[in-house]
């Protein structure tokens, strides 16, 4: 088997691995360096992100008031330490990636523009028309390639972390197009592989969202913090999922039921006014837009279509100018998927699964509790989104806690010696599992996109916006059945080249772990906050539950939760309130 | 037929297909592609025709009137027929593609494409309206 | 289920399947996936991935048409398959193939690494005399200085333009569209000053003058970017820069 070695090996090539790495080659241009993604860079789905990314530029806007927008948006659950950090890196990082040439839209003046976003007291998003992710993701790809320190392994799919003696020290990977499976010893990883929406059926999420970090890292003995945590859009378009961005209510669209009625002002969201009114209304956070659509739902005001129930999001009185110079990827989108055209007619829209608030439990430097395993992006948890992200924070977020991380990781490898021989038996452990269990298979019944389908379906039925106990533990026991299942996989594919059957196979198990990390989060609280909402505990309860719960894997690969206290800085638990 | 032999496991095969000769005829773009290169022969055609033209001009009176018969040989008018279809063409396909090469910026805002099409055409009518004028109005 | 009964149940669609441990030349397979008027052809072969035939490989993300991954020949024309709707293409069969003029590693997928060569090669990244501090602010840009390049900004390197242009099937070094586009993108960028470090590439051997303006990348491309523009344009600055060397030949640094 071939191994490489690097000193620092960052997997995943998204917004967070991207900046971590550029962090990296800066920081210490000696160290060896490594990207290693399982698609090519800029398909990453950072690239899909189009509303914005947060950072404090007014004159009039301070520090302060975007700590405190994230913290009561994140229903006291953030730790205040990290959110101080990150809002006050977040200018510095987005006017580096400015100087990196990313096409920010601009005053007439030259100057930044921003836009306000849902839950923020004050106009702070910057943005690049309606497409910031794609920006975002091919500026830090397009300036990466000027590092020449900085090597990728392009389309290699990570399956397995190494540890030994209590610390990573590589990990081992397929490279897709050939099969070869290899190694790579690394003094530091940097885990960056981004969400897992696909472990519901209904997500903005693309194709390659499967977890695979958390359940690398879960694997490895890091543990997983607040699961439970699971953020519905809610505006996806009906039957794709595709997204809809915020930044169609920021300029001043309204979400109307049936009836036309702007619905939000029965749900303590603020009175309908014309023009948008921050942290009001169709501004308010996610997780209640969401929780009102399903109560609407209730009470039997909703459209019923051939994907389910959906209500509209009316932008016709923005115009088409406006439309056209600050919404062209909503028009596009709209025209193009649901065959309508927002300048005229209404869109609808339901609430769909996009982003998890929890991850890989880190420190506000990226560093997991595994010595040399370091996270940074929607794969870790630092925390700043607490029960409820904000939107617009998660894209700042990957550069800011990518470069923390990128710099800690640095300084982590500058210090260490050469890895040590004992991984590579495990190395070579792991490739006889890979093709015994998976590439050599004959025999098995279970089709992988029946279970992929199965556990969506369990997990949409327990963990969605409405959750209650019995449905969890209904849940919990089906994926352990699932996992049970998973060992019968039968694969039709036995090639070495370009195996997708493979990696969907792996994806499916990464997912399993996931979600039953999920699940066992949420079985857990027995509270409500933000975007978790027990309707067998309606309260929010900070006695108990005013902590981090922390999923640790068991031996026997059942997950054990634990909880560790919210950093609290200079903001006591309070109300959350809007539209006031 | 059997790859066997060739594959190497862990070495890529990768199928490479070679571009036919006759690739210009898979789709009707790339015919008409292909066309207007060819019809720069014909307007190098007409280049070499005025030039001679020129020539017979400055060699004097007889020269020009032989010149001018051996125009109206019908082979030659035949040609020329063929020949003026091809400049058509070969200018029309080079108008729409005007705005492609130039762009134009008024007031900050980019000029349309048909705006610059619809200027060439205007500028063809011009000239070609001027010449006419100088040739017919005896 | 809304009104579907007039549909045709079904829709065939023949695959490119290259197996290369098996076989030496690409084959047809075809398969029935069910028609549905939102689907598009990622959708039938995802139907088929799941339900029919598990090792049928091909390379998808987003299904929203921003990552650029589902690039393929369909009914001989390059499309993102995850925005090419299958009522488009009634009653079929649907031929589905990988992008012409890329080698084939497997079934519908294709190596595009010598795009990723030719990107660095064109130096992609804003060149400057000297980085201004970040406490320094932001470089200025007003929204007209930002119009003149954003639409080359806007590439999702999706490989359309080059398997729509013949003269990269013929000369596989020409370093194409997309990569000329981005090079622009870059030039036109008023923070930019690299111009003059990506001409060598952009007006040498490989460069501009291999194209002979066959204009299909632009039309093949999903995002508008212009790629032909692009490269008409740089021809103009080329020949520029040509005649100020030879005439001028002090002139030049
Ligand atoms: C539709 C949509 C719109 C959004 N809009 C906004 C917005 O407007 N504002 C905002 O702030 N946020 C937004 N978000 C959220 C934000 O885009 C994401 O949270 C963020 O981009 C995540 O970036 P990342 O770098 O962590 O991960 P990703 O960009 O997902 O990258 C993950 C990387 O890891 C690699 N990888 C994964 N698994 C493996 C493996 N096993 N082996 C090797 N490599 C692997 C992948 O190849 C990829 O390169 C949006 C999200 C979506 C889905
Ligand atoms: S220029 Fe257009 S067709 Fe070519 S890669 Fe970019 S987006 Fe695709
Ligand atoms: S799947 Fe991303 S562009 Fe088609």
């Amino acid at each position: 088997m071939d191994v490489f070695s690097r000193d620092v090996l960052v997997v995943g090539g998204g917004g967070a691995g991207l900046r971590a790495a550029i962090a990296v080659a800066e920081a210490n241009p000696r160290l060896s360096l490594a990207v290693i993604s399982k698609v090519y860079p800029m398909r990453s789905h950072t690239v899909s992100a189009e509303g914005g990314a947060a950072a404090v530029i007014k004159p009039e806007d301070s520090f302060d008031e975007h700590a405190y927008d994230t913290i009561s948006g994140g229903d006291w659950l953030c730790d205040q330490d990290a959110v101080e950090a990150f809002v006050k890196e977040a200018p510095a990082e987005m006017l580096q990636l400015e100087h990196w040439g990313c096409p920010w839209s601009r005053q007439p003046d030259g100057r930044i523009a921003v836009r306000s976003f849902g839950g923020m007291k004050v106009e702070r998003t910057w943005f690049a028309a309606d497409k910031i992710g794609f920006h975002m993701l091919h500026t830090l790809f397009q300036t990466s390639l000027k590092y020449d320190a900085l090597q990728r392994y392009d389309e290699c799919f990570v399956t397995r972390l190494l540890v030994d003696d209590g610390r990573c020290r590589g990990v081992v990977a397929i490279e897709v197009a050939t099969g070869r499976i290899f190694a790579i010893a690394a003094k530091t990883v940097i885990l960056a592989t981004g969400g897992c929406g696909r472990v519901f059926p209904f997500t903005t999420n693309g194709a390659i969202k499967t977890g695979d970090g958390m359940a690398l890292a879960y694997r490895a003995g890091a543990p997983l913090k607040d699961m439970e945590f699971v953020q519905y859009h809610p505006t996806g378009l009906p039957f794709t999922g595709i997204l809809i961005t915020e930044a169609a209510r920021s300029e001043g669209g309204w979400l109307l039921n049936k009836d036309g009625y702007r619905y939000l002002q029965d749900y303590g969201l603020g009175k309908p006014e014309p023009k948008p009114v921050l942290r009001s209304m169709e501004l308010g956070p996610r997780d209640r837009l969401s929780q009102a659509f399903v109560k609407e739902q209730e009470k039997g005001r909703t459209f019923e279509g051939p994907y389910g129930h959906y209500v509209h999001l009316d932008i016709r009185h923005l115009g088409e100018e406006l439309i056209d110079r600050k919404l062209p990827f909503v028009r596009e989108l709209c025209r193009k998927y649901v065959n309508l055209d927002p300048v005229k007619e209404m869109i609808p829209i339901q609430p769909v699964v996009h982003y998890m608030m929890g991850g890989i439990h880190t420190d506000i430097h990226g560093a997991t509790p595994l010595p040399g395993l370091y996270a940074a992006g929607e794969v870790a948890c630092v925390s700043i989104n607490g029960a409820n992200r904000l939107g617009s924070n998660s894209l700042t977020e990957c550069l800011v806690f990518g470069a923390r991380a990128g710099r800690a990781a640095a300084g982590f490898a500058a210090e260490q010696k050469e890895s040590n021989p004992a991984v590579f038996a495990q190395a070579s452990d792991e490739q006889k599992r890979l093709e015994e269990s998976l590439l050599r298979k004959t025999d098995g019944k279970e089709r992988i996109a029946s279970l992929r389908e199965e556990m969506q379906k369990t997990m949409e039925a327990c963990a969605g916006i409405y959750r209650t106990g019995a449905a969890l533990q209904q849940a919990a026991q089906d994926l352990h059945q699932l996992q049970e299942r998973f060992h019968d996989l039968r694969l039709e594919d036995h090639s070495y080249t370009f195996n997708t059957e493979l990696t969907g196979a792996l994806e499916l198990s990464f997912m399993l772990d996931v979600g039953e990390a999920i699940v066992a989060s949420a079985l857990a609280r027995r509270e409500s906050r933000g975007s978790h909402q027990r309707t067998d505990h309606p309260q929010r309860d900070n006695e108990k539950f005013l902590a981090h719960s922390l999923a640790y894997r068991t031996p026997e690969g059942l997950p054990r939760i634990d909880y560790l206290p919210v950093t609290i800085t200079r903001w006591p638990p309070g109300q959350r309130v809007y539209g006031k | 037929m059997s790859a066997e032999a060739h594959y190497t496991r862990y070495h890529p095969q990768w199928y490479r297909r070679r571009v036919s000769v006759w690739w210009w005829l898979q789709s009707w773009r790339y015919t008409k592609f292909v066309l207007r290169e060819l019809t720069s022969v014909f307007v190098a055609f007409f280049a070499v025709i005025t030039l001679w033209q020129l020539r017979a001009l400055v060699d004097g009176p007889q020269a020009y009137t032989q010149f001018v018969r051996g125009l109206k040989s019908s082979p030659l008018v035949a040609v020329h027929g063929v020949a003026f279809l091809f400049v058509l063409f070969h200018s029309i396909s080079w108008f729409h593609l005007a705005p492609k090469a130039m762009v134009m910026r008024l007031r900050g805002k980019r000029v349309p494409d048909w705006v610059i099409v619809g200027l060439n055409y205007f500028a063809w009518l011009i000239a070609s309206g001027t010449i006419a004028w100088l040739l017919l109005r005896g | 289920m809304g009104s579907r009964e007039k549909l045709p149940p079904t829709v065939t669609l023949a695959v490119t399947r290259y197996r290369p441990e098996e076989e030496s030349e690409p084959t047809l397979q075809t398969y029935e996936a069910p028609y549905r008027k939102d689907w598009v052809v990622l959708d039938a072969l995802n139907y088929i991935k799941d339900k029919v035939d598990g090792s049928l490989s091909f390379r998808w993300s987003c299904r929203m048409g921003v990552c650029g991954s589902c690039g393929m020949m369909v009914n001989g024309e390059p499309k993102l398959t995850c925005a090419a709707f299958l009522s488009d293409y009634l009653p079929g069969p649907i031929r589905v193939e990988p992008l012409q003029f890329f080698p084939i590693v497997r079934d519908l997928v294709v190596d595009m690494t010598d795009f990723l060569h030719k990107l660095k090669k064109v130096k992609p990244w804003v060149v400057r005399e000297e980085e201004r501090p970040l406490s320094e602010g932001e470089y200025r840009q007003t929204p007209e200085q930002l119009d003149i390049y954003k639409q080359f900004s806007m590439c999702i390197n999706c490989m359309l333009c080059y398997a729509a242009c013949p003269i990269y099937g013929l000369e596989p070094g020409f370093v194409g569209p997309a990569a000329i586009a981005l090079a622009q993108r870059y030039n036109l960028d008023s923070r930019d000053i690299g111009a003059q470090e990506r001409l060598d590439i952009l007006s040498g051997k490989d460069g501009i003058w291999e194209c002979t303006f066959v204009g299909e990348c632009t039309k093949v491309c999903p995002k508008n970017v212009d790629p032909a523009g692009a490269i008409q344009q740089y021809k103009l600055t080329g020949a520029a820069h040509w005649f100020k060397s030879v005439l001028l030949p002090w002139g030049r640094k």
